[in-house]
């Protein structure tokens, strides 16, 4: 897809335009938010077990090179192979080839977060290989020609109706006049059609929640069991990751994946959570003949090298979109490319470069609820006021032209979300703002306003 | 693409982050980091939990008291839930009485695309999330836990653990120190589902639309 993150101002005003998109967006910021509350308070070691993930990942980017080379040597012991590629173009030209070289006319895909910023499916399409998303949600924006307006849950904009019409419009081979009233119809229809696609698909591509250097496993988490089908029953399995995803053994992927449902989907665990190590072996009667894992850099080691360090810590949980205000204001889409909320604004401008994502660091309150519940404990707002920084530097943005970001500001005050989550907001403002003088009852037309202007108006009527 | 692995590699050490504990002990000798209290306690407390944490993940469970109760507890749930008496049987599980049960038909090996009922062995229990540790190989094959709408998991009540570490520990002190992962490890808890639509709950997307745990006490 074509990024548009750096028209942020115009795709907000026309998502807080959107009646439905509304709609959705309140039932599911506050869905998430709350079972999430649920199962921490069942878990009484959240916080230190964050603090044990924050460790784990600073010494892995601190061993990112020996943790890289013992994973490939573990894969390649195993019988699989490992392909580095620096960029999305190098990344698509191998699974291009490693899918020629298979025979493929179709190819699974699970859910890869990776795969939608390297765009492999329209590449592997634009060559004559048909890709199927195999994640309902993914499979539903596929099929509809989008992308996905959250990293969890990637219809989340469309109701039961819009997906009934898109299977009308698309399965043209099933009777017309089916009925697919209820969310369970539609659920058996996509199994039915895609049950299909999975016997018959030649490579499996599946994404990865971690790898692991001791053991060269492949870790997968999912709630539907789609990625294990795709590992499982094509003879070729590709799996595509981003080289900070690696983790030094086993015990650290459980005190991981303690985090990630929880923060994620408020689930203690996902239904599956999958470890998958090489080809399959002597006497298996499934699982694939060739295993090839590609790692992909694509703007990680320069991020490990500055400022942005931090963010490799990233376990896309999503977290920080369910508890965004502005997410919750104008969805996924508007920040215009596959990362939304507040890990895309500070990852989008790393991955595509700054110019194209010109407006994104300014879409925020900095309210700092993004950092109080990121797992990971990645400075979420400092990041962002990184590229404002340097947005000023250069002259380019909104923060630089200062205009745009004031009339989106005055938009969003007026939506129900910004205003429910204003007391929250209000606690990390008024701690930023230090002077603020406890006056809440402003604050949510003062979200109008960029946090230096508001900073600037506080401090000179109030000293 | 050769040069793109030296690049990178490159590009990380000139990043130059600051050294961090020992990586190459950390590999030689795993240690569990922080288990939480809910992944420990004695063994009836862990069985007392692995039970309700399963069901809340919305699997079943049946009680038995021995491997040769499996053929009717299997057929006494497909008859309760409307199922076909055909079952694709992990050929781990060929020494099961299964002629017992004359209306069952029983066959080993994989799961194809057309098998609406599964069964096969967990490995371990977690009961910290009411998590089965399922593992593949050519007794176990991993497809028999996806394919079917109806997965059955046979699990030995003395095989039930407190956290996943205790899982990990379980595979290493059984299957050796080295090379002991096989090809594919599935932690299963409870059965396939989505919020994919409107975020309703749904069962039953991909993988099985049931789980039904028998339990093998003893
Ligand atoms: S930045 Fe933090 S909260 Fe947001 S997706 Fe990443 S780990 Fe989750």
């Amino acid at each position: 897809m074509e990024p548009t993150s750096h028209k942020f101002t115009q795709n907000a005003r026309r998502a807080i335009g959107d009646d439905r998109l509304q709609a959705a967006l309140a039932n599911f910021t506050t869905t998430f938010p709350k079972k999430r509350l649920d199962v921490i308070s069942r878990l009484p070691e959240f916080d230190d077990l964050r603090d044990e993930g924050v460790a784990i990942k600073k010494h892995v980017h601190a061993n990112l090179d020996f943790y890289l080379e013992r994973f490939e040597a573990r894969v390649i012991e195993q019988g699989g192979t490992v392909h580095w590629c620096r960029d999305a173009q190098e990344a698509r030209e191998t699974i291009f080839g490693l899918c020629r070289a298979a025979g493929a006319k179709t190819v699974t895909k699970s859910k890869s977060m990776i795969g939608e910023e390297i765009a492999i499916n329209e590449h592997l399409e634009a060559g004559g290989i048909e890709a199927v998303e195999t994640d309902l949600g993914e499979y539903i924006i596929q099929i509809r020609g989008e992308s996905p307006s959250h990293i969890l849950v990637p219809a989340i904009h469309l109701t039961g109706e819009d997906i009934a019409d898109t299977f009308k419009e698309k399965h043209t081979q099933l009777p017309a006049d089916r009925d697919l009233g209820e969310p369970d119809a539609i659920l058996r229809e996509a199994r039915a059609v895609l049950r299909e696609k999975f016997l018959a698909a030649d490579v499996g591509l599946s994404g990865a929640n971690m790898l692991i250097a001791e053991t060269g496993s492949v870790v997968v988490v999912t709630n539907e069991g789609n990625a294990d089908l795709v590992m499982n029953l094509p003879k070729t399995h590709i799996v595509l990751a981003s080289i900070e995803k690696v983790m030094p053994t086993l015990e650290d992927a459980a005190t991981i994946l303690r985090l990630l449902a929880r923060s994620a989907t408020g689930q203690d665990i996902t239904a599956y959570t999958t470890f998958a190590t090489g080809p399959a072996r002597r006497g298996e009667t499934d699982g694939p003949q060739d295993f090839h894992v590609v790692l992909l850099d694509n703007g990680r080691t320069e991020m490990l090298a500055g400022e942005f360090k931090d963010m490799l810590r990233c376990i896309r949980c999503g977290a920080c979109l369910n508890h965004c205000p502005v997410y919750a204001s104008v969805g996924g889409h508007a920040y215009g490319w596959v990362y939304s909320g507040p890990m895309g604004k500070v990852l989008t401008p790393n991955i595509l470069g700054a110019h194209k994502a010109a407006d994104l660091p300014n879409a925020s309150t900095f309210c700092g609820k993004c950092e109080e519940i990121c797992p990971m404990r990645i400075p979420l707002p400092r990041m962002m006021r990184h590229w404002r920084e340097r947005q000023f530097v250069s002259g380019k943005g909104a923060a630089a032209k200062g205009k745009s970001g004031l009339k989106l500001w005055a938009w969003l005050a007026k939506r129900p979300p910004l205003y429910r989550l204003a007391a929250s907001a209000a606690a990390g403002f008024l701690r930023i703002l230090g002077r603020g003088k406890g006056r809440i009852g402003r604050l949510p037309v003062a979200e109008g306003r960029t946090f230096q202007a508001l900073y600037r108006e506080n401090g000179s009527k109030e000293q | 693409m050769s040069g793109a692995r030296e690049d990178i590699l490159a590009a990380i050490r000139r990043a130059e982050v600051a050294p961090d504990g020992d990586p190459a002990g950390r590999l030689a000798n795993p240690q569990p980091n922080l288990v939480p209290a809910r992944g420990q306690g004695l063994p009836a407390e862990l069985l007392a939990r692995f039970i309700a944490e399963a069901e809340a993940a919305k699997a079943s469970i049946a009680r038995l008291s021995g491997r040769n109760e499996i053929p009717a507890a299997a057929e006494a749930y497909l008859a309760a839930n409307s199922q076909p008496f055909e079952i694709k049987a992990a050929p781990g599980l060929a020494n099961v009485p299964w002629t017992k049960q004359s209306l069952l038909t029983v066959n080993f090996g994989r799961a194809e695309g057309s098998d609406h009922v599964g069964i096969s062995e967990a490995f371990a229990g977690i009961a910290e999330t009411g998590t089965l540790m399922v593992l593949s190989g050519p007794d176990n094959p991993a497809s028999v836990n996806f394919l079917p709408d109806t997965h059955l998991l046979v699990l030995d009540a003395s095989r039930i653990v407190g956290a996943y570490e205790d899982g990990w520990a379980l595979l290493r002190r059984e299957h050796g120190k080295t090379g002991f992962m096989p090809r594919m490890v599935n932690w299963i808890t409870g059965p396939s589902r989505s919020a994919d639509i409107e975020l309703i709950l749904l069962l039953g997307v991909h993988g099985p639309r049931r789980l039904h745990i028998l339990l093998i006490d003893g």
